[in-house]
């Protein structure tokens, strides 16, 4: 009972934590306020490394989650918006990083890896089709041997 | 060629062993300042010190200082103080200091009790400085050249090991240039 209890209080808990980090910010229209939740969904926060600035709580997070929103009042596009940001905190507040030679590995792994597999079952494929074609198993010598043994067997088996 | 297959299987093990290996004892927490190579953010704030006085980015003109965000919130900033101390008294290393996201009270009289190595202190208490030079945890220390560019950023403390191993090199260089 003390344990479900716990369990309660701190989904509760949490609860109130993520309430405060919706602060409240004015919108002009619905598709402004989109833009807002998109553009701090794709930005990273520098400080607790693997949440968005929209998860998370930490001040930083909120800072950058005010200047979003100041820039947007200012007019800024959504390029602008995360240069200025990535100008400050580096490429790694962007959770999308650009196409660049250090980022090439990281955006190649998935083109690579498909490949590698396709490659590996391309090879089993051409290997069994190339196996069902093949000459049989056996040699007209090994063949007539194996009839030999077989018939001697028989004799015995019978004797 | 049904030879080389064999391999295949282990030349995969070390191309990936080894990517993997040069990401071992990186720590994932520190990274690389976007401001390195550019000049100090556009400033101006009140002095901590001398609440009067306004300070602006000229303040790095001339010398190469160390830059250290600091404020009595954060734990880690009182664990590197000593280590400032002694910077600013034995090796004679001007810090400048930016008490970052704190109030003035506390700040001087953690100042007053622990002693002062810094040279000037900018007042930041809602932390626009801080945001534009990417501060995203006290302590965090820069260096910064004779002409006003940041050089280096180190997240973390400061002590003697960060000191002889990390910043005196990046000082020296600065100096060397500027």
């Amino acid at each position: 009972m003390l344990r479900i209890m716990c369990f309660l209080l701190a989904i509760l808990a949490s609860g109130i934590t993520s309430a405060d980090v919706s602060a409240v910010y004015g919108f002009d229209s619905r598709s402004e306020e989109q833009r807002y939740q998109n553009l701090i969904a794709e930005l990273r926060c520098p400080k607790c490394q693997n949440q968005n600035i929209a998860d998370s709580n930490s001040p930083i997070s909120k800072d950058m989650r005010n200047a979003v929103y100041q820039m947007m009042q200012e007019g800024a596009s959504n390029d602008e918006i995360v240069e200025s940001l990535v100008g400050r905190f580096g490429e790694f507040v962007k959770y999308k990083p650009d196409l660049d030679s250090r980022t090439f590995v990281l955006w190649a792994t998935p083109a690579i890896a498909v490949l590698g597999g396709l490659l590996v079952v391309a090879g089993v494929v051409v290997r069994s089709r190339r196996a069902g074609t093949a000459a049989p198993a056996l040699s007209a010598d090994e063949q007539a041997r194996i009839e030999k043994m077989l018939a001697e067997k028989n004799r015995n088996g019978k004797a | 060629m049904k030879r080389f297959l064999l391999f295949l299987p282990l030349l995969v093990a070390i191309i990936v062993g080894a990517f993997l290996f040069a990401g071992i004892g990186k720590d994932p927490t520190k990274l690389d300042s976007a401001l390195v190579g550019k000049p100090v953010p556009v400033f101006s704030l009140k002095s901590l010190k001398q609440p009067e006085a306004t300070l602006d980015e000229s303040l790095f003109q001339g010398e190469v200082t160390l830059l250290n965000v600091w404020g009595t919130w954060c734990p880690a900033c009182r664990d590197e103080h000593a280590d400032l101390m002694w910077l600013a008294q034995e090796r004679k290393v001007p810090i400048i200091g930016l008490n970052y996201k704190d109030n003035r009270d506390d700040a001087l009289v953690w100042l007053d009790r622990l002693g002062d190595p810094y040279r000037t202190v900018i007042y930041d208490p809602k932390g626009t400085l801080g945001f534009d030079l990417g501060v995203y945890g006290a302590p965090e220390t820069f260096v910064i050249d004779a002409s006003g560019v940041v050089r280096y950023r180190h997240v973390g403390v400061v002590n003697v090991e960060v000191w002889e191993q990390i910043l005196l090199p990046v000082i020296t260089k600065a100096r060397g240039n500027g």
